[in-house]
């Protein structure tokens, strides 16, 4: 193991700093919620910092990778018998993939909230808990153990839960937020249950240590792992809003658009398949459950792009289609591509941010003209909108430049790494037909994405407009703060490809390469397959066919001319309101969980065991037997004193008969 | 010496007492069958002195200064009791009942 250099040495400042930016707006949102200026210079700088002392740490990881992982531990944390978990950081490939990715996309964003959030009386705090934000996600993806990661992991729930409901006086909001936690804490007693067997077996908890006890410890394809992997997979489900947890994240879209584009796009929701490659040698021993990961994943990915095609919200669409997207990662990560998750992750944190702050800006120059008029329409109905290329033309071109990504076509960012992992699930074809189905089901997944992004833009900026006659003046471009950033993530979503290029270009695979130490434990347990060049290069051209197809299809078929104002649109009938009603899932849960939970609680729970167990036998039965006992004693308190001398005399006749006996 | 008469008496003595104390009603009475109940032990431990030593006749004293302190209080007692009831039947005094 090579020795630390300095520079990484000082990766606690890159967590520090945005801890530092909470600490400081925290205070202010009390004590000066008016210092617009002071508020966002703290929350930017920090971040900003934060993102240099990032690039200075990676930049000493391409000097000298690590063969192990660097391990910066600070103190103590659980002594206790056995488990020794100390407040440790790791540094290595992948959290350095991570930090870079973290702390960039979320400087950028902060920077775009300085513009979108500017007339919010909530300012301060807003920038508060995005910068806890940023604290919670940096110590998830560089904690050395899984306590530590776990630690990350629920503060970022947290934080989530506080920004959904971030404008908590709408209840509809509040409700929001309550569901995201309550899913996630579905997930996360999978993550705990997960720890708790992985301590049994192996002693441990800190990654380096668990790792490499794990060959010894578990047999490969047994069912100890496999239930660890599972259990570790139903966090992920929750956290990265995969089926069946994934119904709070469209939900989640009730927070401001910054948020979305940061924690439920770009970074939060990302954490399960950063869990995945980061415990890749656990999934790697067991095959069913990566199996397993990379069905739900698929099916995931198929599912919410269907729903996304008949939603009207503009941030819903963007919304399913992230469902969509993570469900592409976890196919990656499922097949064993764990390099090709990674990337999937950091090119979707670039478009998927751009697309959610494209769409913020839409959405807040929609409700500009609107304030202005003093009409009360919703601004972010896609029916209310269109046109809009001509009034926002910068947005309109970052949009189109992160839908292509997303969409996949060449040569942005996205094509590589989507058909990266679909070619790495076509290999795996070899082994069992079940992968073939996989590729099929992600292939179709990718049409359908190409064209609910097709729709979205074609309905918000092309066609004639329909946010009103009086609003129309007032649509103006956003200002500078916003378009800013979105030009930076169009720049990433243009580019960031070029990390990890298909094996038959030049310079290729670089991601791959450089994420090998981490992810050669897992690939040890995988059959290796290769792709011929003939296939992979009839891949690659069926992938951006599909987009194409997809992209032109949609473009001739829909006709937004035929379109009405959200307020005069028809409703929808038969299987398209089962879409737009998104399969009734919603209502699904809310029969089958939620009123089932709810009618437990009230009949059961509290006028059962609470009111009659509790109250009734516990408390006032309790109350009962002493009023009882106490008649019985206050029967011999007559009151006569020659009672009392009589008792008293026939007593110390007893006992002194007693003693005389002795 | 004449140990057993003397012990004869207190006996005797005593169980007057402890029919007093049990039948009679007078406040006053009690007490001062109480106080015979005294005496008589008093006598039983004058009489055993004679044989075992003078600590019996140690403790008569002790006796003696509990029973006048006992009569101090007691009669302040009945005293306030009378005051207050215009009685001393102990059959009207049932405050304490429960």
């Amino acid at each position: 193991m090579n020795q630390i250099p300095p520079a990484v040495t000082w990766v606690w400042l890159a967590v520090a700093l945005p801890l530092a930016g909470f600490l400081v707006n925290g205070a202010l949102s009390f004590f000066a919620p008016k210092a617009k200026n002071a508020i966002s210079a703290v929350g930017v700088s920090v971040l900003v910092g934060a993102f240099v002392v990032a690039a200075i740490v990676v930049r000493a990881v391409i000097a000298a990778p690590p063969e192990d992982p660097w391990v910066l531990s600070y103190w103590s944390w659980m002594p206790a018998g056995s488990l020794q978990v100390n407040f440790a950081f790791q540094v290595d490939q992948l959290s350095s993939v991570m930090l870079l990715v973290v702390t960039g996309v979320s400087a950028l964003i902060h920077i775009y909230s300085i513009g979108y959030m500017g007339e919010d009386p909530g300012y301060a705090r807003y920038f508060a808990y995005l910068n806890l934000f940023v604290f919670f996600m940096l110590v998830l993806v560089l904690g050395a153990s899984f306590p530590v990661m776990f630690v990350g992991w629920e503060g970022v729930g947290l934080c989530s839960y506080l920004l959904i409901g971030f404008w908590y006086q709408d209840k509809k909001n509040a409700d929001a937020g309550k569901k995201a936690f309550i899913m996630n804490r579905i997930g996360d007693f999978g993550f705990l249950v997960a720890m708790f067997l992985i301590f049994r077996a192996t002693g441990s908890l800190n990654f380096r240590e668990v790792f490499q006890a794990a060959p010894g410890a578990f047999e490969v394809g047994g069912g100890l792992i496999t239930l660890i992997t599972l259990a570790l997979f139903l966090g992920c489900t929750g956290k990265s809003a995969q089926i069946p947890l994934y119904t709070w994240l469209p939900d989640a879209m009730a927070g401001p658009t910054p948020v979305s584009a940061l924690i439920h796009a770009a970074t939060m929701v990302t954490a399960g398949v950063y869990l995945v490659a980061r415990a890749n040698l656990l999934f790697a021993m067991a095959p069913i459950s990566s199996a397993v990961v990379a069905g739900v994943g698929a099916l995931t990915a198929l599912f919410a792009a269907t729903i996304a095609l008949k939603q009207w919200d503009i941030k819903k669409v963007i919304a399913y289609s992230t469902v969509s997207q993570l469900g592409y990662m976890f196919l990656g990560v499922g097949v064993g591509a764990y390099a090709s998750g990674i990337f999937h992750l950091a090119t979707h944190a670039f478009f998927k941010a751009l697309m959610f702050l494209a769409a913020g800006s839409v959405i807040h120059a929609l409700h500009h003209a609107y304030h202005h008029t003093g009409r009360h329409e919703d601004a972010q109905d896609l029916r209310n909108m269109g046109g809009l290329q001509r009034y926002l033309p910068w947005t309109a071109a970052v949009m189109w430049i992160g839908a292509l990504a997303n969409i996949g076509v060449p040569p942005f960012a996205g094509f590589f790494s989507k058909d990266d992992i679909l070619a790495k699930t076509f290999v795996r074809g070899h082994e069992a037909g079940l992968f073939y189905v996989y590729w099929a089901v992600g292939t179709v997944g990718a049409l359908l994405t190409a064209i609910y992004m097709t729709r979205l833009l074609l309905y918000t900026f092309h066609g004639p407009n329909r946010t009103g006659e009086k609003e129309r003046e007032h649509l103006h471009e956003v200002p500078w703060v916003m378009t800013g950033p979105l030009l930076v993530l169009a720049l990433g979503s243009v580019v960031a490809g070029a990390f990890n290029f298909p094996a038959v270009l030049p310079a290729s695979e670089g991601l791959e390469r450089w994420l090998e130490p981490v992810t050669q434990a897992g690939s040890l347990f995988l059959v290796k397959g290769e792709l011929g060049v003939t296939t992979e290069w009839s891949l690659l051209a069926l992938a951006s066919a599909v987009a194409l197809v997809g992209i032109f299809g949609t473009w001739k078929l829909l006709q937004p001319e035929a379109l009405k104002p959200a307020r005069e649109a028809p409703a929808e009938t038969g299987f398209q309101k089962v879409l737009a009603r998104k399969y009734y899932v919603d209502e699904l849960y809310d029969t089958v969980v939620v009123r089932p939970l709810i009618w437990f609680s009230d009949r059961v729970l509290w006028r059962t065991v609470d009111a009659f167990v509790i109250d009734g036998v516990g408390v006032n039965g309790s109350a009962r037997v002493a009023r009882f006992l106490g008649w019985i004693g206050s029967t011999l308190q007559t009151g006569r004193v020659g009672v009392y001398l009589g008792v008293f005399v026939i007593g110390a006749w007893l006992l002194l008969r007693a003693l005389l006996r002795s | 010496m004449l140990l057993g008469p003397a012990l004869a008496v207190s006996a005797i003595l005593f169980s007057l007492g402890v029919a007093g104390v049990l039948l009679r009603r007078n406040a006053i009475i009690i007490f001062m069958c109480i106080e015979l109940m005294l005496n008589a032990a008093n006598l039983a431990f004058i009489a055993l002195a004679q044989r075992l030593g003078p600590d019996g006749q140690v403790i008569v004293f002790f006796v003696m200064a509990v029973a006048a302190a006992e009569a101090a209080v007691g009669l302040a007692i009945v005293l306030a009791i009378y005051r207050h009831k215009q009685t001393l039947d102990i059959q009207n005094i049932n405050l304490l009942r429960g």
